[in-house]
């Protein structure tokens, strides 16, 4: 198109936006250049016994978490499928929508107060086994808080799959007179086969790089993963060669995961809608309906249960003593306000990359994408690959030499946690402006409607309740998030997840129940907002 | 108040992925031509050009004697109507007339007057606070050419604006283009895939074909037994309903 002299400012703010990324990125790497380059010797002799214990448990947990949540996800998906009149379908699916706004800390606190040596459950299954319950350590916690957040996400996605089977198809099999099994086997595994490399490749990707469940959980040693091993390498042991090695390894490894992902065709930034079933033309059996029941009241108590001992365990605590501490009111106006500074700096990324991107595509109108564009383009997923506590470790190794490495902790936070969050407000910007370009370009070239007037009279009212998904969608991501700021955080900056940890630490389980509560709240109501926003933005 | 201005494009060369084309032709001051052809012999690239919305990769575009080749779509002194999206959907109908005067829509006195007046041309009054999505298809085509009035531009180009409409319909808003046309003479390019419509409004006619002008002309000339043979082919089965009934018997 000839409008490319006025798009210019779009494209020079999506230009800025990758130079922000990419310094933050690429500092961290000069920082584990640097590094690596001055304790060689120390960085090699990191590659011990130890180190492949460590990788090869990263793995097997990352492998055992995807086949336990995934291949049950298979049947969750099916029967909720199967049954679209099932009562209380639509809370079990709205229920496994809150994972995915639960910071990991807090469900992994809710999994200790079910299932932990002092947990709801240990009377229980201390008098089946008939000693005492030692409770989940380990890899059994690591994996149950694993499978509680990613047989949700899976069974959501299954669904997705399930519901893009024409209502024809569904005629069709209902007039042919196919049994459950045979459904099964031509009709709903072929949909979900197609979409199974995908979404098991996105869950090992979420295991492989868990942080803040394998410090909570792992308890030891034995059950450590390699983003827990660079974080005690920096933090307990301060051995930043060691920590350069770990990184390098968690790099390669997350790298060889995702080029895999990418050959699958997986997305990687995953989806806080519901899907809306379309009409079912299916009659199941006596005995398939009381099987699908029985599962589906499994994986709603599985799923349910560590959030309700949340609430529990929250409820017990001295509520109002905690609100009433100095410390905890500190940490509250911390979170927000960095992750208020977090979520600004993500739409702002986001919406700029948006932008160079539309106006890089109309530019060239039908000839291939330039480099620039393809960068803007796919290159912001690519954050996705660098783990959070890699990015914090390699600016920690770099600054060390400069000052103070605890003092810039909040510039760390609110950097990190809004690239992080950058894919996802990508996601809930990018389809309302490309499809508003679309409508208005033309109309905006020739009525000279651009720049600020642009901005203000055709941009805001379009974007205004997309931006405000991601805005809240970044803040909660970046209120929950563990990973950078236990690297930075200190008694002069903490925030909550912080806070709820040096409280777990120190074994005073009521506040960490109690501030759970908070943290966890907080989260889900800025994710219902997010999803409420993010419902209808599309204009008529 | 500003008549029609004539346009010329000069050796106009644009390619579109695989599809070449090269305009070469003369466009009468304050007449409406139409401009039909085959989909895909260039119709709406012609107009596009014209607009400023392609930049061709050789030869000049020329509106009123000036070369306009180089322009911004906003410096021309054009106005073109889509087939669909001439509205912000967000904006009321005043909102999107008003644009017409003001690109930050601010709005004097007097512009708030014409634009009174042109929803009162284009039977919009009292529709003046309603959005997009509360107008009928022809309504919203009407806002956009009351928006056409506000803006004064000496070329008005169609882009097949009315083809969504039913017939009725179609007829009015041809009626209200032709209206118009007599009050401000502005020169009229509409793109058609009707011979109809061609004929109910256009003095003049350009065929196209495969990304050249095929043939140019009067309209009637088109339509006589020995009009542009490619034109014939094209309209083919369609003239015989459109020809009087007798003639129609005879070639049966």
């Amino acid at each position: 198109m000839g409008t490319s002299r006025s798009t210019n400012p779009r494209i020079a703010a999506g230009i800025l936006a990758l130079a922000a990324i990419t310094t933050l990125i690429g500092g961290a790497f000069a920082g584990l250049v640097v590094e690596g380059v001055q304790d060689t010797s120390g960085a090699l002799a990191a590659f011990d016994p130890y180190l492949f214990r460590v990788v090869r448990f990263t793995l097997w947990q990352a492998l055992l978490s995807t086949a336990l949540s995934v291949i049950p996800a298979i049947f969750v998906a099916r029967a909720l499928s199967r049954h679209p009149n099932f009562p209380g379908r639509a809370l079990i699916l709205r229920l496994f929508a809150v994972p995915l706004a639960l910071p990991a800390i807090v469900a992994a606190l809710g999994v200790l107060a079910l299932y932990g040596r002092a947990g709801y459950f240990a009377d229980l299954f201390g008098s089946i086994s008939g000693q005492s319950w030692p409770g989940i350590y380990g890899l059994s916690g690591i994996l149950v808080a694993h499978v509680f957040f990613n047989l949700p996400l899976a069974t959501r996605f299954f669904l997705e799959a399930l519901d893009i089977v024409p209502a024809d198809q569904w005629r069709l099999a209902s007039q042919l007179g196919m049994g459950a099994r045979s459904a099964f086997r031509l009709i709903e595994w072929p949909a979900m086969r197609a979409s199974l490399p995908g979404i098991a490749g996105l869950v090992f990707m979420l295991c492989i790089t868990s942080f803040t469940i394998v410090l909570t959980l792992g308890g030891g040693p034995r059950a450590t993963t390699l983003e827990v091993a660079i974080y005690q390498s920096l933090r307990f042991d301060f051995d930043p060669a060691r920590a350069v090695a770990l990184t390098v390894l968690q790099i390669a490894l997350t790298m060889a995961v995702v080029a895999a992902l990418m050959r699958l065709g997986a997305n990687l930034a995953g989806d806080a809608n519901l899907s809306v079933a379309p009409r079912r033309f299916v009659s199941a059996s006596k005995q398939e309906t009381a099987f699908n029941s029985v599962l589906l009241a499994l994986a709603l108590l599985f799923v349910a249960g560590p959030m309700l001992a949340t609430v529990i365990a929250g409820l017990d605590a001295e509520l109002l003593r905690l609100a009433g501490e100095t410390a905890v009111r500190q940490a509250t106006g911390t979170s927000i306000v960095l992750a208020s500074l977090a979520a600004l700096l993500s739409a702002a990324l986001a919406l700029s990359l948006v932008m160079a991107r539309r106006a890089l595509a109309l530019r060239r109108g039908k000839q291939h994408q330039t480099l620039l564009e393809s960068v803007v383009d796919t290159g912001a997923g690519f954050v996705l690959v660098v783990p959070p506590i890699v990015i914090g470790a390699g600016w920690f190794v770099l600054l060390r030499h400069f000052g103070d490495v605890f003092a810039v902790a909040p510039v760390m936070v609110v950097t990190v946690n809004a690239v992080m969050a950058m894919p996802f407000a990508i996601r809930a910007i990018r389809p309302a402006h490309d499809a508003a370009s679309e409508r208005h370009e033309r109309l905006c070239a020739q009525l000279g409607i651009s720049g600020w007037n642009r901005l203000r009279l055709v941009e805001w009212p379009v974007l205004r309740r997309p931006l405000m998904t991601a805005l809240a969608f970044a803040m909660a991501l970046s209120l929950g998030d563990l990973g950078v700021i236990a690297l930075f955080g200190s008694d002069a900056v903490q925030t909550l997840p912080y806070l709820l940890l040096a409280r777990m630490g120190s074994y005073r389980t009521d506040d960490a129940a109690g501030l759970a509560l908070l943290l966890g709240l907080l989260c889900l109501a800025l994710m219902m907002l997010a999803d409420r926003l993010g419902k209808d933005f599309l204009p008529r | 108040m500003t008549t029609g201005a004539a346009i010329r494009l000069d050796h106009v060369a644009f390619s579109y992925g695989e599809a070449a084309m090269n305009f070469d032709a003369a466009i009468e001051a304050s007449a409406i031509t139409a401009v039909m052809g085959p989909s895909g012999s260039g119709k709406s690239t012609l107009l596009n050009l014209i607009a400023g919305f392609e930049t061709p990769q050789a030869g000049r575009i020329l509106i009123s004697g000036m070369d306009v080749t180089r322009l911004e779509p906003a410096a021309r002194p054009v106005s073109m109507v889509f087939q669909e999206n001439n509205l912000f959907a967000h904006l009321s109908v005043e909102q999107n007339v008003g644009l017409g005067r003001s690109p930050a829509l601010r709005l004097a006195a007097e512009d708030r007057e014409a634009v009174a007046g042109a929803l009162d041309r284009t039977g919009l009054a009292g529709k003046e606070k309603r959005l997009p999505r509360e107008l009928s298809g022809g309504e919203r085509q009407r806002v956009a050419l009351a928006r056409v009035l506000v803006r004064d531009r000496p070329v008005l180009l169609l882009d097949e604006p009315f083809a969504a409409l039913g017939p009725a319909l179609r007829d009015d808003m041809l009626d209200l283009v032709q209206g118009v046309h007599e009050e401000r003479k502005m020169t009229v390019v509409l793109v058609t895939h009707r011979p109809e419509d061609a004929r109910r409004v256009a003095q003049r006619m350009i065929f196209l074909d495969n990304g050249t002008v095929a043939a140019s002309g009067e309209t009637e000339f088109f339509f006589e037994p020995d009009g542009p043979a490619a034109f014939r082919r094209y309209i083919g089965t369609e003239q015989k309903v459109a020809l009087p009934p007798e003639i129609a018997r005879k070639t049966t």
